[in-house]
């Protein structure tokens, strides 16, 4: 399972970083959501992977009866889909906008920024 | 934000609360000199499982000049930024971004400063969009990719340090990664957090967005990402760097290198520029450089020296960007070839202008001079001379551009400006938006005047907080005496 | 995308996933659920019914401007953050709890509010991304 997982995330990561490199404004965006859902994977299997009952103490007793799965790792990663889901979002709107303004989808052409003015 | 479409509400609200704020910072700040370290821990989860925040003099010092910084940008802004920026919401944004660098400052918890930077960086993107024009755009789509590459790289060192030592409390960390035995595994890590703060404090191999990107948007947002944004970087280094990965001969040596490459490629870099603000930008980046500089001879006086040049950095970036949004509007360019005789036109104005620039530079009464002592003093102590030479190279650097630009804009005989129908020029406003441009410009001035002359008391404060650096026992006591007996 | 059968669906689907994410927003304390996903369930409605009846009637529906839902919502999470140290003196965010449970609902706290906080920044959040893309395609 672990190494399942190591090597999807590291596909995952390689392809993120493959598709932000392409000078296509589309491949940037998919290449940023590729590369969050590496790193989000990567929490989880860093946090180890276990198969156990979620971490809530029964009223009766005071400590856990049974394997328990780590609830912090979990925390983290929605957190982190959140974030992702609104710099996403974002990006989409800012590479549209930006789509309609240069009027290009190529980054090798949006030199504005380094023109002298 | 209930007064979304009110600009007017808007103006007052933000003024009246950056005001606010300030008189706040300025009570904790005097409180936590007096009675040091506070923490607090959020919904009462003890130290190493909930999240916790940390005011220890170095935050606060960092937060008291968020909200000075703050407090000028929101009166300029209120008078410089056109009106279809506001309508867009700029004012809750803005707030939105001072909150984040609050929380960045201010929490002790890993993951938590991972989102603290998510936020700033949500709301600087909407900054820097905020008009849309295509250079603008542009520049954020550079801005939006590192640093959203920063952040995965953040993510990913987080996840790592998580899987070793299987907490997220910073004074924990401090704990467990001394005791982590794979030392190669620890390096990585903290390699890959130099790599993801780099970018945001944008050192030399990485700082590539940020002269794209930061003369862009107007100058009151410029002013707020160049006088906070980066050092937001800078100060998640030094709270990594001096807490969390303590005593690693090849990471000191690794920040030293990267340091003076740091200093010698922004200096050449401004040097060549054209625009006043991409000079400023390179000088940002210059400067980034004493700070990573004294972090990486890591002793007592050079970390009192980067604290210092922080300070000092703060407020004199924010300044200059206000300064060019100035020039700007009054002479509708800013290239520096087309600009000139500044001097003549408005010589009390100049006369204003010189104390920022020149404190810059570092001639000695004024405040970039301190910081630059600490920092040879330690180089000489530490034996890294060519630590020294970049200082001495890249204030030499800094001059001769300083000096260029105070040659172009102010002395020169004014080239041609085509005159712009539809510009706002500033001779045309009344006198209240007049004020609202120069105010928070004299009001910097005099804070850092007062760090040039007063010197000896912003000594006094980062060698303290240099010192509680330097003894990272002292924020591990301070975290966990909490758990102990709680109040 | 005018269809019979969605438009059908959608009329019948809008109410149920509406009380469908109040169920999930409520049972989030100790079971899977909360005001994120809720509030995700309830964007999904207002989207589902933009997509079948155009944009201009979803927005009828909703009456208010999505974005001032985030306003609202965040003044309402920060509220219940802040009401234990106004009324108790505890830290930011300590958990406080209605001594008796209510019915239906069960336990009501300060964490309650602050997922309805949560519920509400997700919809207009969301409700305006969704609709700023749409109307500006």
């Amino acid at each position: 399972m672990e190494i399942l997982f190591a090597i999807i995330i590291g596909v995952l990561y390689a392809a993120g970083i493959y598709m932000i490199l392409r000078r296509s404004l589309v491949k940037l965006i998919i290449g940023i959501i590729l590369l969050g859902n590496g790193a989000n994977l990567l929490i989880f299997l860093l946090g180890r992977i276990t198969e156990g009952a979620p971490p809530i103490i029964p009223e009766e007793s005071k400590v856990f009866l049974e394997a328990y799965a780590d609830p912090v790792p979990q925390a983290l990663i929605l957190t982190a889909i959140v974030i992702s889901f609104g710099l996403q979002s974002f990006a989409i709107i800012l590479v549209k906008r930006a789509h309609k303004v240069v009027k290009t989808d190529d980054l090798d052409e949006m030199n504005a920024t380094d023109e002298d003015s | 934000m209930f007064f979304w479409y009110r600009i007017n509400a808007q103006r007052i609200i933000s003024i009246l609360g950056s005001i606010l704020h300030l008189g706040l910072t300025i009570y904790v700040f005097s409180f936590i000199w007096n009675n040091g370290t506070q923490t607090l821990q959020a919904g009462s989860w003890e130290a190493p499982f909930g999240i916790t925040f940390v005011a220890d003099s170095f935050s606060i010092t960092l937060v008291l000049l968020t909200a000075i910084a703050g407090l000028a940008v929101s009166i300029f802004s209120a008078s410089s930024m056109i009106p279809d920026r506001l309508r867009f919401g700029y004012f809750p944004i803005f707030h939105f971004l001072l909150l984040g660098l609050n929380g960045a400052f201010l929490t002790g918890d890993i993951f938590n400063l991972y989102v603290w930077f998510e936020i700033i960086i949500i709301s600087s993107f909407v900054l820097i969009t905020l008009g849309g024009e295509k250079a603008q755009l542009e520049g954020a789509v550079k801005y939006f990719t590192l640093n959203f590459l920063a952040s995965m790289i953040f993510l990913t060192a987080i996840a790592v340090l998580y899987g070793l030592t299987g907490s997220l409390n910073m004074a924990d960390l401090a704990i467990k990664v001394a005791e982590v035995e794979n030392r190669a595994l620890v390096q990585i890590t903290a390699v890959l957090f130099l790599i993801g703060f780099g970018i945001k404090a944008a050192v030399f191999p990485l700082y590539f967005w940020l002269p794209a990107s930061y003369h862009t948007p107007p100058s009151a947002v410029s002013a707020i990402f160049g006088g906070l944004l980066t050092k937001v970087g800078v100060y998640a280094l030094i709270r990594v760097f001096t807490l969390i990965f303590v005593g690693d001969a090849f990471l000191d040596e690794l920040l030293l290198v990267i340091a003076i490459l740091t200093l010698f490629s922004g200096g050449v870099g401004a040097l060549i520029q054209n625009n006043v603000k991409k000079v400023f930008s390179y000088l940002i980046i210059c400067h980034i450089g004493y700070m990573i500089l004294g972090l990486g001879m890591f002793t007592e006086v050079a970390i009192a020296g980067t604290i210092f040049y922080l300070i000092h950095d703060i407020i004199v970036k924010t300044n200059l960007f206000m300064v060019s949004g100035l020039i700007y509007r009054i002479k509708g360019s800013s290239s520096m070839r087309a600009l000139g005789g500044f001097y003549s036109d408005y010589p009390k104005l100049s006369l204003l202008i010189f104390i920022p620039l020149f404190s810059l530079v570092g001639i000695p009464p004024l405040s970039g001079f301190w910081p630059k002592i600490s920092l040879i003093t330690a180089s000489f102590n530490t034996e890294s001379y060519w630590g020294l030479a970049a200082i001495i190279f890249a204030s030499f650097i800094t001059l001769v551009v300083i000096a260029k630009l105070w040659a172009e804009v102010f002395w020169k005989n004014p080239g041609e400006i085509r005159k712009r129908i539809k510009f706002d020029y500033f001779h045309k406003m009344g006198k209240y938006r007049k004020l609202g441009f120069v105010a928070p410009i004299v009001f910097l001035s005099f804070v850092s005047l007062y760090i040039g002359f007063g010197a000896e008391n912003i000594q006094i404060l980062s060698s303290r907080v240099a010192q509680e650096l330097m003894d990272n026992q002292l924020y591990i006591d301070a975290v966990f005496n909490n758990v102990q007996n709680p109040e | 995308m005018k269809t019979l059968i969605l438009k059908t669906a959608s009329n019948y689907l809008l109410p149920v996933l509406l009380v469908f994410s109040v169920f999930i927003l409520l049972r989030g304390h100790y079971l899977p659920g909360g005001g994120f996903v809720g509030g995700l369930i309830a964007a999904i409605a207002f989207v589902l019914h933009a997509f079948a009846n155009g944009l201009a009637k979803a927005k009828d529906l909703l009456k208010i401007h999505p974005g001032f839902l985030m306003p609202i919502g965040l003044a309402l999470a920060f509220l219940s953050g802040v009401a234990p140290v106004i009324g108790l003196d505890d830290p930011f965010m300590t958990g406080l709890w209605f001594p008796d449970p209510f019915p239906v609902i069960g336990n009501v706290g300060s964490a309650l509010f602050f997922d309805i906080g949560v519920y509400l920044v997700v919809v207009g959040v969301t409700l305006t991304i969704i609709f700023t893309i749409s109307e500006s395609a």
